[in-house]
């Protein structure tokens, strides 16, 4: 058991201040300016809940919101099996195991401006290779929202999906060959160590893995702003960003990062649930 | 339940073995009899574990042949061989429950549920784990895991054999009593051929009828454990085995005797060894007397072991130990003799046949 | 565990899929505007380094590059630096609200940048740190700070505390036993968090964007005003962009080996 130390305050203390410098006051002055009107004169009037009322009445709000989550579920959908899979069948020893990694790790470490830029590039019917190659069965991702949306899910599915992979990956490459043993050995079929041994054991990275993607993909902005520049889909993000009234947009702000704060918690909380309170060590020391 | 022949197998892990040195298992040759129950003994990284994967198939030797009942299955997979095997860290199924765990090995063969129940009640009963059974094995202890890992070993009724290398490691010493005595009565009732690795003589000499020692990549003597004892045929096993081992003394050949520095040991007959090979004289101290007669020796100390005591002289320049006898004194000028019984002659580490005994 | 004899076939095509519109922005930066705009062409026909070439040749894509890779550098060091008494502090010991801080340390990883950009801008000004390097240094701090403290506590975690007191008993103050002894003990995951850091402020935008305007620009915020102009010079937008895959592709490089590592822990 750790030793109880009130020192250790000191060791906390330049994070606390950096931190409270960088998030505490911003956050404040959020809060203080969603309560409150400014006039054109720099003058601030108290309005109380007005601005939460108009945004949660707005009807942009909640089709913003609506598209986040709509958008958050199928990348979940699709990024989560896809990277299960890549990992599933990625070398374990060998030459194959860096180059794998390093040119999976290639698009996380993108610039996301830059990782727009190359789907915008790459999607234009004019100049894109995608754009060209499907101009002819009628897509135009800056005419069609349908279209739009396509673009944005596979730029995302081409932009994480290899996040969720290496989690994935580093899950299976820890779990002992003494289990894949004792399941041959037990006549367990390809599914059966797939569904008692691998999935179990990545349970933990895939938590975190689903987690991360949700946050980021509901705070999504700056990819789609550089491919459709602010066209169709709008989400929150750019929603709030489009916002012109500060007391409206603060409270749009509050309400947002309140969303987000809720919906990781309940993830997190019902994804480890039946963890049973001290999680004991692993099988295999 | 089958007879399991190793066939002149050989093992190296790396790729193009060129010495005995690069052999993990340099060369082996043995038969399990169907049913018994044998140990595996043997010091860190002397084979063992390798030989028990390769008659599991989860290593495919690099020579030799491996049959079972007579038919060569060296090229058959694990699955195929029908062998149960216990590791020596848990390894469970940690989504599943106790009883969920055990059933596994059955379910994958496609047993009748009644049946597949009947059989886990037995199992949980045998390892101690009923009151567990509807827990998930998540949440357990590593005793508790382990125990599911035997009884996952032990569940399935038509197995060729069950292996099981060094699964008491993790288990706290009380309960590896209970353990190992549930282990032989299991034996008992089925008849399984089981064959059990460990580096720890206790476990072996009461586990198995018959105790395989390995060292260095090499079965070096099988026998019940009253033969290890008191005919250990490589000076390794007298070493090995006994508590405190086996002395071994570098002496040379004289007629029909041995000489220790300036002293002489008569031996029953003349040996016959090859010429220059390394002779040694091998005497459990349970054999060595301290008297007015011998070679005179003198003492560095005396432990005190509870039942017994032992003392440790020095004899011509070379340690020696000797078992007392309760209440037994040491004479003031101790000189050492030994029982012909227990004197053995090793010409490079090899039990050297005296009075044509046979080795 | 045994794989399939196709298994590579998966992780073979989905690299085939990731290095399809990478291929096509490097293609594009070795073409001339000429070829881009009015003839599809697989690969470049006219291979040319112009645009390179004024990329390189303008003081404008220069600075921004610079800018860039000197805020990013500033944050990882800061990060970096004030995380790892704090991580010590969680691996090691119990405090009041130590449970309370840690998780709320991490609430900060998911406040969206569009939340903070607003307040941000009043903020810095306030203190006349606005358009500098330090001012995203530090604003990155909000999500990499609390990254890092994860990241360090898990490495630490990893090293029994009995080394700490032997070297306590061994007459190590607290500093001279953390710089000699501990830091070398955590050096893998000092490199891991050092990379997370900078990978998060390499590819932020929004924020970079809210506070450096002018003087400081950061190259997003180039690329932004360039790829949204009319009339634009596709060929330079795409070899500058093809520039800034580069110190990402080195830093992977070096990490390479501890990346797996460093996802094994689940921290991210």
């Amino acid at each position: 058991m750790k030793p109880v130390n009130q020192k250790a305050w000191f060791l906390v203390a330049p994070v606390l201040l950096l931190v409270a410098f960088t998030a505490i006051i911003p956050l404040m002055t959020v809060v203080n300016y969603s309560v409150q009107y400014v006039a054109t004169n720099a003058q601030f009037h108290w309005v109380g809940d007005l601005w939460y009322r108009e945004v949660l009445h707005s009807e942009k709000f909640w089709n913003a919101l609506w598209r986040n989550l709509v958008f958050s579920c199928i990348i979940l959908a699709i990024q989560i099996p896809l990277g299960v899979l890549i990992a599933l069948n990625m070398p374990r020893k060998g030459w194959g195991v860096p180059v794998c990694l390093v040119l999976m790790a290639l698009p996380l470490l993108i610039p996301w401006y830059v990782v727009g830029m190359i789907w915008q590039m790459f999607g234009r019917v004019d100049i894109g290779l995608f754009g060209v190659m499907l101009r002819d069965f009628g897509y135009n991702y800056e005419n069609d929202p349908i279209d739009a949306w396509f673009t944005l899910v596979l730029m995302d599915v081409w932009h994480w999906t290899s996040l969720v992979a290496m989690l994935a990956y580093a899950g299976l490459v820890s779990i002992p060959d003494a289990y894949y043993q004792a399941a041959r050995i037990d006549g367990a079929s390809k599914w059966s160590v797939f569904r008692f041994i691998q999935l179990p054991k990545m349970g933990r990275v895939l938590t975190i893995a689903i987690l991360l993607r949700f946050m980021d993909s509901f705070m999504i902005f700056t990819e789609p702003f550089a491919v459709i520049a602010g066209g169709d889909p709008v989400f929150l993000s750019t929603e709030l960003k489009q916002t012109v009234e500060l007391g409206q947009k603060a409270a749009m702000s509050i309400i947002y990062f309140l969303i987000i704060l809720l919906t990781s918690w309940v993830f997190y909380t019902v994804m480890t649930r039946d963890d049973g309170a001290p999680r004991p060590q692993g099988g295999v020391s | 339940m089958a007879r399991i022949d190793l066939d002149n197998v050989r093992h190296a892990y790396g790729p193009d073995p060129k010495s005995d040195a690069d052999f993990a298992l340099r060369r082996v040759s043995h038969v399990f009899e169907d049913g018994g129950a044998y140990a595996l003994l043997g010091p860190s990284g002397c084979g063992k574990t390798s030989m028990l994967n390769i008659i599991s198939g989860l290593v495919a030797p690099t020579e030799g042949r491996v049959l079972f009942n007579g038919e060569d299955v060296t090229l058959l997979s694990t699955e195929k061989r029908n062998i149960a095997q216990v590791f020596q860290f848990p390894v469970v199924y940690d989504s599943m429950t106790v009883r969920e765990n055990l059933a596994f090995p059955l379910r994958n063969r496609r047993m009748k549920t009644d049946e597949i129940a009947r059989r886990v009640d037995e199992v949980l009963e045998t390892v101690g784990l009923t009151a567990l059974a509807g827990r998930k094995a998540r949440g357990l202890t590593a005793d508790e895991k382990q125990k599911i890992s035997l009884g996952r070993g032990l569940v399935r009724p038509d197995v060729n054999a069950v292996l099981f290398d060094e699964p008491l490691t993790v288990v706290d010493p009380q309960m590896k009593w209970q353990l190992r005595a549930s282990l032989r009565d299991v034996h008992r009732r089925s008849r399984a051929t089981m064959i059990y690795v460990t580096h720890d003589q206790t476990e072996a000499l009461t586990f198995a009828d018959k105790v395989v020692v390995m060292y260095a990549g090499e079965i070096v003597q099988v026998g019940t454990p009253a033969e290890l004892f008191e005919r250990p045929s490589h000076t390794f096993v007298g070493y090995f085995i006994g508590s405190p081992g086996m002395n071994v003394v570098p002496v040379a050949i004289d007629g029909a005797g041995v000489r220790i520095g300036e002293s002489r040991v008569a031996l029953p007959a003349a040996p016959v060894v090859v010429d220059g090979a390394r002779i040694e004289l091998g005497v459990r101290p349970e054999f060595v007397k301290l008297g007015a007669a011998g070679i005179p020796a003198s003492v560095i100390r005396v432990e005190d072991a509870g039942r017994y005591r032992v003392a440790h002289l020095s004899m011509q320049g070379h340690p020696i130990a000797a078992m007392l006898r309760e209440g037994e004194k040491i004479p003031a000028d101790p000189k050492v003799s030994f029982d012909p019984v227990g004197v053995h002659l090793y010409a490079d580490s090899w039990r050297v046949a005296l009075n044509g005994a046979g080795q | 565990m045994k794989q399939g004899r196709f298994a590579w076939i998966v992780p073979a095509l989905y690299i085939l899929f990731l290095m399809t519109p990478i291929y096509w922005l490097v293609a594009m930066s070795l073409k001339t505007n000429v070829e881009i705009t009015t003839r599809f062409t697989l690969w470049p026909e006219l291979l040319t380094f112009d645009n390179y070439a004024k990329v390189f040749g303008d003081e404008r894509w220069r600075s921004v590059f610079a800018n860039s890779l000197m805020y990013v550098s500033l944050n990882t060091v800061i990060s970096v630096a004030v995380a790892l008494p704090a991580a010590y502090a969680f691996s090691r010991y119990r405090f009041f609200g130590d449970k309370h801080l840690f998780f709320w340390l991490l609430t900060n990883r998911m406040a969206p940048a569009a939340v903070f950009a607003l307040p941000f801008f009043q903020l810095y000004s306030a203190f006349g740190l606005f358009d500098t390097h330090i001012a995203v240094a530090l604003a990155h701090c909000l999500f990499n700070v609390p990254l890092a403290v994860w990241i360090l506590e898990g490495f630490m975690s990893g090293v029994p505390r009995e080394i700490d007191e032997t070297a306590y008993i061994d007459g190590h103050s607290f500093p001279s036993f953390f710089v000699k002894i501990f830091m070398p003990l955590i050096a893998s995951g000092i490199g891991v968090a050092a990379f997370f850091c900078f990978m998060f402020s390499w590819v932020e935008y929004l924020i970079a964007d809210a506070l450096a305007r002018s003087a400081v620009m950061p190259i997003t915020t180039r690329l932004q005003a360039l790829s949204q102009a009319s009339g634009t010079d596709w060929g330079v937008l795409a070899a500058a962009g093809t520039l800034t895959l580069i110190p990402g592709a080195i830093v992977i490089w070096f990490v390479r080996n501890y990346i797996a590592k460093g996802f094994a822990l689940g921290r991210v």
